[in-house]
């Protein structure tokens, strides 16, 4: 019975795609000869392809609810794979040795685009740590993220024209740099919330590219900053290869950094504010915590995160230009933290290794990467709205009195 | 000259035991008064409820004190009767900020349930603490020796609460997950966690079934005479209102229409004009 109906459904729509598409599938008009010729087997190919494809989806859809309904039943969660990652031990331990050992072996079996790819992918782990902080936990909707790393990467870009000042030096004067830039935008903009927030960062984040772009006197405009110094190591200078490898090594000892530092403050008194203010912003308020405060040090750390690699991004390309910050850049690191799952730092790495990794291996059917790019995000978000590793916050758990 | 001495001890004893004193409350939506020069107080140790059909202002008036809406004119002070100096200072607390007025010591509930439901019991109960607690970034990065005390704390802090209200069975249960009455429960348990002298509970009975209701009860009478928090509540439960108030204030249109003991009340025909039209006191 509900079987036919959706063979019912799935032939309308089939119908509905022969109907619309038939101008351009079937009639192809032959100018020279004056010869309209009908391809009618297009239209068959079509009708069938939409029918199959319609009939999985809502196949997909119905098990999506049927799996809904059954939980709701049992009237329990059931454990969602990302606690599991976490709360099992067998399993983690391993895994984590296996991807210790890979990341220790990787520069010198691969070659040196794969390390350049790979290191790539580990800023935007990094980056997408840096804004789950802001959008993941404390649930502000940046959308100009890009405007704090593209700060990073001229200061270093310009600290190191003007005076020469190296990568380590700069490192931190990058991180406060963000830090500042995130209280400057922060002050006035926390009062908004959910969609006006978006806007104004937006905004803030095309300012600060429209700035770059146009104050020659101050960024060099379009043309950018080239030969920035690459990261120094005890004033050893490297070959081309071995400053990618110092590099990747660096990348991969601060991506730890990232995650021991997020991992602590999200199991800590801030975080858990963060986390509350999420949930429910005005019970958060009635419960003494300070809303400008928190979210303040929320929106300031994220963009701290985002200077710093700001740095490691213009010491990495020894060359920057407005054009690297764009609207682009800040959707990019966006869709890392909704698609790896908001909140959760293990699906935020998940996040950049699919979104940063996916289309350089799929350079090959490069005609149809943003295609697929684009079916697997709108996959996504019908079948898995909360994104691949959900719920994966260590909850405060009692484990009996403390004496 | 004995009559102005024992008036003067009374007024001296009644200002030093009001925890809550509104005076003159003032608060409009455009052109529309929501409160109307109201006055009220709760002294310690009291439990003083607010009813008033709906749309009387109950919830606005609460919004008021909490500094979830600045009113437009009156005073509202508060006394912590905790104060460490004995001296009895009142404190305005008209326009502070929400967060504020909870470190002052006044904690409510909301009518509809307010809980972070994607957090644990225990880490609701935990939010509380925040304003009592003060660890910082540092703190959370180094996880130095303060702060590790300060969170071992925190959790036994908040089990204590979590028993008292007779909610640990849940501890580590998520908070979306609770039945309502332990929901409705747990909003309670959260804001003792801020360590208040005065407790505002919205409608803590609603929705609740009979059972609930008679053990809610015995919850609000156990947290005043135990934790001597004072509280001031708005209820529509009639049967729940009479058994536990000290005092009644009745409001309709923003406006006190009556206020006195349970059975002052239940008398007071205005009320009862109030509640069921004018027919009944025609």
């Amino acid at each position: 019975m509900i079987k036919a109906q959706e063979i019912k459904k799935s032939f309308f729509v089939s119908i509905w795609f022969m109907f619309l598409t038939f101008p351009i599938m079937v009639i192809r008009v032959n100018p020279i000869e004056k010869l309209i010729e009908w391809r009618w087997k297009n239209l068959a190919l079509i009708g069938i392809g939409s029918f199959l494809l319609s009939f999985v989806w809502r196949y997909l859809l119905k098990q999506k609810e049927a799996g809904r309904k059954k939980a709701e039943a049992c009237g329990v969660d059931n454990i969602s794979l990302g606690r599991k990652l976490i709360e099992d031990s067998g399993f983690y331990i391993p895994a984590l040795i296996a991807a210790a050992v890979f990341a220790l072996v990787f520069p010198f079996i691969f070659s040196l685009y794969q390390i350049n790819i790979m290191v790539t992918a580990l800023m935007y782990v990094v980056l997408g740590l840096g804004l789950n902080i802001v959008v993941g936990l404390a649930g502000l909707l940046d959308l100009g993220y890009v405007a704090f790393y593209a700060v990073g990467a001229y200061s270093y870009a310009l600290l190191n024209y003007h005076f020469g000042l190296g990568f380590w030096t700069v490192l931190p004067i990058g991180a406060v740099a963000g830090f500042i830039f995130g209280i400057i935008l922060g002050f006035p903009v926390l009062r908004l919330r959910g969609d006006y927030l978006a806007i104004v960062t937006l905004g803030f984040g095309e300012i600060i590219r429209l700035v770059l772009e146009n104050w020659n006197e101050f960024s060099f405009g379009p043309s950018g900053i080239a030969n920035i110094s690459r990261p120094g190591f005890f004033g050893i200078q490297f070959s081309l290869q071995g400053a990618i490898i110092y590099l990747y090594f660096l990348m991969i000892a601060f991506t730890l950094f990232t995650i021991f530092i997020v991992n602590r403050l999200q199991n800590s008194r801030i975080g858990r504010a963060w986390i509350a203010l999420r949930e429910d912003e005005i019970a958060c308020q009635a419960m003494g915590i300070d809303k400008t405060k928190t979210k303040l040090t929320a929106f300031a750390l994220g963009a701290t995160w985002a200077g710093m690699i700001g740095v490691i991004f213009a010491a990495k390309t020894t060359f920057v230009n407005p054009a690297s910050f764009t609207f682009m850049e800040s959707a990019m690191i966006l869709s890392i933290v909704v698609l790896g799952g908001m909140g959760s730092i293990i699906g935020v790495i998940i996040g950049a290794f699919a979104l940063i990794l996916t289309p350089e291996y799929l350079r090959a059917f490069s005609d149809y990467r943003m295609l697929i790019f684009g079916a697997i995000m709108v996959i996504m978000m019908v079948f898995r709205p909360q994104g691949i590793i959900t719920n994966a916050r260590r909850t405060y758990k009692f484990h009996g009195r403390i004496s | 000259m004995r009559a102005g001495l024992i008036n003067f001890m009374a007024g001296f004893l009644k200002n030093m035991i009001s925890v809550l004193e509104v005076k003159n409350l003032t608060m409009n939506f455009g052109g529309l008064c929501a409160i109307d020069s109201l006055d009220l107080d709760v002294a310690q140790g009291e439990i003083v409820t607010l009813i008033g059909p709906n749309g009387a202002g109950k919830t606005t008036f609460f919004n008021c004190i909490t500094g979830i809406y600045n009113p437009a004119r009156g005073d509202i002070f508060v006394s912590s009767p905790w104060n460490k100096d004995k001296i009895k200072k009142q404190e305005r607390i008209n326009g502070l900020k929400p967060n504020h007025i909870t470190e002052k010591g006044l904690a409510r509930t909301f009518q509809n349930i307010r809980l972070f439901s994607n957090m644990t019991v225990l880490e609701n109960v935990m939010i509380g603490r925040h304003c009592r607690t003060s660890s910082g970034i540092a703190g959370a990065v180094f996880r130095n020796r303060s702060t590790v005390k300060e969170e071992k704390e925190v959790v036994e802090y908040s089990y204590n609460i979590l028993e008292k209200i007779g909610l640990s069975s849940f501890v580590n249960e998520f908070a979306k997950n609770l039945p309502y009455g332990a929901q409705r429960r747990l909003e309670i348990a959260r804001a003792m966690a801020t360590e208040p002298f005065l407790l505002l509970l919205d409608e803590p009975a609603a929705g609740m079934n009979l059972q609930e209701t008679r053990e809610l009860a015995e919850l609000i009478m156990r947290i005043r005479d135990r934790e001597h928090i004072s509280i001031l509540l708005i209820e529509h439960d009639m049967k729940f209102v009479m058994s536990i108030s000290d005092r009644i204030f009745v409001m309709d249109y923003g406006r006190k229409i009556a206020q006195g003991t349970p059975a002052e009340i239940r008398k007071n025909p205005v009320v009862i004009k109030a509640y069921l039209g004018d027919e009944i006191s025609a």
